[in-house]
C-alpha cells in the first residue's frame, strides 16, 4: 500500500501567515521509515485501555476496578492463566495463518469461517469413523481439520487469482456460510439424540479427545502451535519459497519482473492460512470442548487478525501476543461477574487496532525546522 | 395481495439499508478512499438509534445522533487515511472490529427492549386505494422516500455538477485534481464523513423499519454485502438501487420460501445472499476482466503532494 520511496515533506502551513513561529516549523513525511519501533505496539495497547476507560466510566464503572478485574481473572491465578494458555492456542494458530497471508498483502479475515469447518471436519471423524484406535482417530480429525481448512481458503485465493474478486468480501461471506452449516449439522443431522434437545453433537471419546497436561485444560493443541510457529520462521528465513514471499511483500511489482508466479504464491499462502485454522478448529473440538457445538469460536478469527498486526508478521511476537489476547478474552469473561458485558474485549481489540495503525503511520512523520 | 406483490415489498424494505450503505460507501470511495467498515458504522448507526429512541422517545433526535455519531467515526477514518495516510483496509477493519465491540457493550442494557415506535410512513391519501402501486408505495416509511430522494440527488451530483466532477476528479487521479487547485484532502475529508453517515442512517433504518429491537450483531454481515454492492453498483448510484432491491429481494426470498413450507432447510436458505454475493462478483470480474471495472482509479492510494508513483 505505499508504493513509495524516498522521503518528501507536506507543510501543514501553506500560506505564510502572521505568525512567524508555525511558519518555521514543518511536519516532514517519510515513507522510507517503513520498520516502526517496538513501543508501537505497547502504546498502541495503554492508549487503548485509557480510550475504554471513557465508556467504563461514562458506564458508572470505576475503569482500575474493571482492569484489576480482567487482569487478575486472565492471570492472577493458576486456573485463570490455563485458561489463558487455552485461548491464546487458536489464536497463535490463526494468527500464524493470517500472518503467513499478509506478507504478501492477501488480506485473510476469513479465520473464523476456516476454524468452524475444521472443527466441523474434526467431528465428522467422529460421527463416521467412531471406533478407530486413539491414534488413527486423532491423526484424521487433524488430517481432515486441514484439509477442510485449506478447502476454504482455496475457496478464498481461487476468485482472487482466476476473477479478481477482493478476498476481504469473499473470506468474510463464506465465515457466514460455514456458521450457517455449523448450525444446520448441530441443530440438524450430527445432533446428540441423547442430548436433552440441547442443539450439539454426541461427546467425543477419550481416544477421540487430545491429551491434557496433568489435570488442567491445557491440551497439546499448544504444541501443535509452537512447532507451527517454529516451522514457519525456519520456512521464511532458511528457503526459497520464504525468499520469494518476502520479496513478493517487499516489493511486488519487482517480483513480478523477477519472474515470480504471484497467483500461485497466493493459493499456496490462502491454504496454508486455512489449513492452520482448521488445525485450531480441530484442536479446539477435540482438545477444549469435546463435542460441536453453536459458537465454537468466540470470535478467535477476527481476534486473530489483530494478533498477527500486533505482532508485526514476527513469529516470537505471535506468540506473546496470542497470551496476551487469550488474558483479554479470559479478562472479558471475568468481568461478567460484576454485571459488565464481555464484548468489553471485543472494543478493546478495536481499540487496539485503530492506535496501533495511526502509531504506524504518526512515526513516520517527523517535525523539522524549515527556513 | 400476490406472492410478487408481497416480495417486491419485502425487497424494498429489506434492500432499504442496503442501498444506504450502498451509496454510503459509493460517495467514500468516489473519493478514493476504500470503506470496509461498513459493518462497524451500521451497528454503531443502529445502536444509537435504539438507545437515544428508547432513553427520548424523539425518532428525530435518535436519528440525528446515530448521524452525529457515525460521520465522527467516518472523521476518525479520514484522519488515518487521508492525513497519515494509514492502510485503509486496515483502518476500515479496526472500524468494524471496534464498531461491532462497542454496539455490544453500549446496546446491552437495552437488548431486547422493543423501541418505541417504526418509521412513519408518508400518507399517500387516495393513491393508496389503486390496488398494486397503493400496496407498495403505501407501504414506504420516510426512509424508504428519503433513500430514493438521494439516489437521484446524488446520481444527478456525482454525474451533472462541477462538484462531483471534482469529486471523481479527486478519487480518479488527486495530483491532477490538486494542480487543478481542487482541496483533495479537505474533499477526501468531506465525503468519507458524509459517506460514514449514510451507512450509519442504513443501521438506523435496520432498527426502525426492519428488526424493531437491538440485538447484538444485528446487521448479520449486511455491512459488507453493501460493500460488495458498491462493486457490483460500479461506483454509480443508479446501479445501486437495482443491486440493493435485488439482494433485498434474495434476502427475504429466503424466508418466504420457508414460509411456503420448503423442504430445503432454513440455514441453506439463509446462506443464499452470501453465496450469491461471492458468485456475482466472480461473475462480473470474469466478464469485465480485460474492461475497465468502474473502479475509480486512485482508490486505496493515498495522495501525497510532491510525490511521484
Amino acid at each position: 500500500m505505499s508504493p513509495n520511496t524516498g522521503s518528501n515533506s507536506t507543510v501543514l502551513e501553506p500560506s505564510p501567515g502572521k505568525s512567524g513561529k508555525w511558519y518555521s516549523l514543518r511536519l516532514e513525511y517519510d515513507s522510507s521509515r517503513t520498520r516502526s519501533p517496538w513501543w508501537t505496539p505497547v502504546l498502541s495497547v495503554i492508549l487503548a485501555l485509557l480510550l475504554c476507560a471513557v465508556f467504563i466510566a461514562a458506564n458508572g464503572m470505576s475503569p482500575i476496578v474493571v482492569y484489576e478485574k480482567m487482569f487478575r481473572g486472565a492471570f492472577g491465578t493458576s486456573y485463570g492463566f490455563t485458561e489463558t494458555m487455552v485461548k491464546a492456542i487458536p489464536l497463535l494458530l490463526c494468527g500464524l495463518g493470517i500472518a503467513v497471508a499478509y506478507r504478501i498483502s492477501v488480506w485473510n479475515i476469513g479465520a473464523e469461517g476456516q476454524l468452524t469447518v475444521g472443527a466441523m471436519a474434526a467431528t465428522a471423524v467422529t460421527i463416521y469413523f467412531p471406533d478407530l484406535s486413539s491414534f488413527w482417530s486423532i491423526t484424521l480429525m487433524l488430517v481432515f481439520g486441514t484439509a477442510a481448512g485449506a478447502l476454504w481458503g482455496l475457496m478464498t485465493a481461487v476468485p482472487r487469482t482466476h476473477f479478481g474478486v477482493n478476498e476481504l468480501i469473499t473470506s468474510l461471506m463464506l465465515n457466514y456460510v460455514a456458521l450457517l452449516a455449523l448450525d444446520y449439522v448441530v441443530f440438524g443431522p450430527w445432533k446428540d439424540p441423547k442430548g436433552f434437545n440441547f442443539p450439539g453433537s454426541p461427546m467425543f471419546t477419550a481416544a477421540q479427545s487430545l491429551p491434557v497436561l496433568g489435570s488442567t485444560r491445557l491440551h497439546i493443541g499448544l504444541i501443535f502451535g509452537l512447532v507451527a510457529v517454529l516451522i514457519y520462521y525456519l520456512m521464511i528465513k532458511f528457503t526459497r519459497w520464504g525468499y520469494e514471499l518476502r520479496l513478493i511483500g517487499a516489493n511486488p511489482t519487482a517480483a513480478r519482473y523477477a519472474g515470480i508466479h504471484i497467483k500461485k504464491h497466493i493459493i499456496i499462502v490462502m491454504l496454508i492460512s486455512g489449513g492452520l485454522a482448521g488445525i485450531a478448529g480441530m484442536a479446539e473440538v477435540s482438545g477444549v470442548t469435546h463435542k460441536l457445538m453453536q459458537g465454537i469460536s468466540p470470535g478467535y478469527g477476527y481476534t486473530a487478525i489483530i494478533v498477527a498486526w500486533l505482532a508485526k508478521l514476527n513469529p516470537l511476537g505471535l506468540i506473546v501476543t496470542s497470551i496476551l489476547f487469550g488474558g483479554l478474552i479470559v479478562g472479558g469473561y471475568s468481568v461478567q461477574t460484576i454485571g459488565l458485558p464481555s464484548s468489553i474485549s471485543e472494543m478493546l481489540q478495536g481499540a487496539i487496532l485503530f492506535f496501533l495503525i495511526a502509531g504506524d503511520m504518526i512515526h513516520r512523520f517527523r517535525i523539522r525546522r524549515s527556513a | 395481495m400476490d406472492f410478487t406483490t408481497q416480495l417486491l415489498i419485502a425487497a424494498i424494505s429489506a434492500g432499504t439499508p442496503l442501498l444506504l450503505a450502498t451509496l454510503g460507501g459509493i460517495l467514500t470511495e468516489r473519493a478514493g478512499i476504500i470503506q470496509l467498515g461498513a459493518e462497524g458504522l451500521m451497528l454503531m448507526g443502529a445502536v444509537t438509534t435504539c438507545i437515544v429512541y428508547i432513553r427520548s422517545g424523539n425518532l428525530i433526535l435518535a436519528l440525528l445522533a446515530a448521524v452525529a455519531i457515525t460521520a465522527l467515526l467516518g472523521m476518525v477514518h479520514s484522519f488515518l487515511t487521508v492525513t497519515l495516510r494509514a492502510n485503509q483496509t486496515m483502518s476500515g477493519l479496526a472500524m468494524t472490529l471496534f464498531g461491532s465491540g462497542l454496539s455490544a457493550y453500549l446496546g446491552k442494557s437495552i437488548s431486547g427492549i422493543p423501541l418505541p415506535g417504526t418509521s412513519p410512513k408518508l400518507d399517500l391519501g387516495a393513491l393508496k386505494s389503486v390496488p398494486v402501486i397503493g400496496d407498495i408505495f403505501g407501504r414506504m416509511d420516510y426512509l424508504t422516500w428519503f433513500s430514493l430522494l438521494l439516489v437521484l440527488v446524488l446520481h444527478l451530483l456525482i454525474h451533472h455538477t462541477s462538484w462531483g466532477l471534482h469529486l471523481r476528479a479527486v478519487g480518479d487521479n488527486p495530483a491532477t485534481a490538486d494542480v487543478m487547485g481542487i482541496r483533495v484532502q479537505l474533499i477526501r475529508y468531506s465525503y468519507v464523513t458524509a459517506g460514514a453517515a449514510l451507512i450509519g442512517l442504513a443501521g438506523a433504518d435496520m432498527v426502525l423499519a426492519y428488526a424493531p429491537t437491538w440485538n447484538e450483531g444485528l446487521t448479520a454481515g449486511r455491512g459488507w454485502i453493501a460493500v460488495g454492492l458498491v462493486i457490483f453498483a460500479r461506483w454509480n448510484p443508479l446501479r445501486a438501487l437495482f443491486c440493493a432491491y435485488f439482494f433485498g429481494a434474495l434476502d427475504s426470498l429466503g424466508f418466504r420460501i420457508q414460509l411456503l413450507g420448503s423442504v430445503v432447510p432454513s440455514y441453506f436458505l439463509k446462506m443464499i445472499p452470501y453465496v450469491v454475493t461471492i458468485l456475482v462478483l466472480m461473475y462480473l470480474g470474469y466478464r469485465n476482466r480485460n474492461k475497465p471495472s468502474g473502479t475509480p482509479e486512485s482508490l486505496g492510494t493515498p495522495y501525497v503532494r510532491e510525490q511521484r508513483f
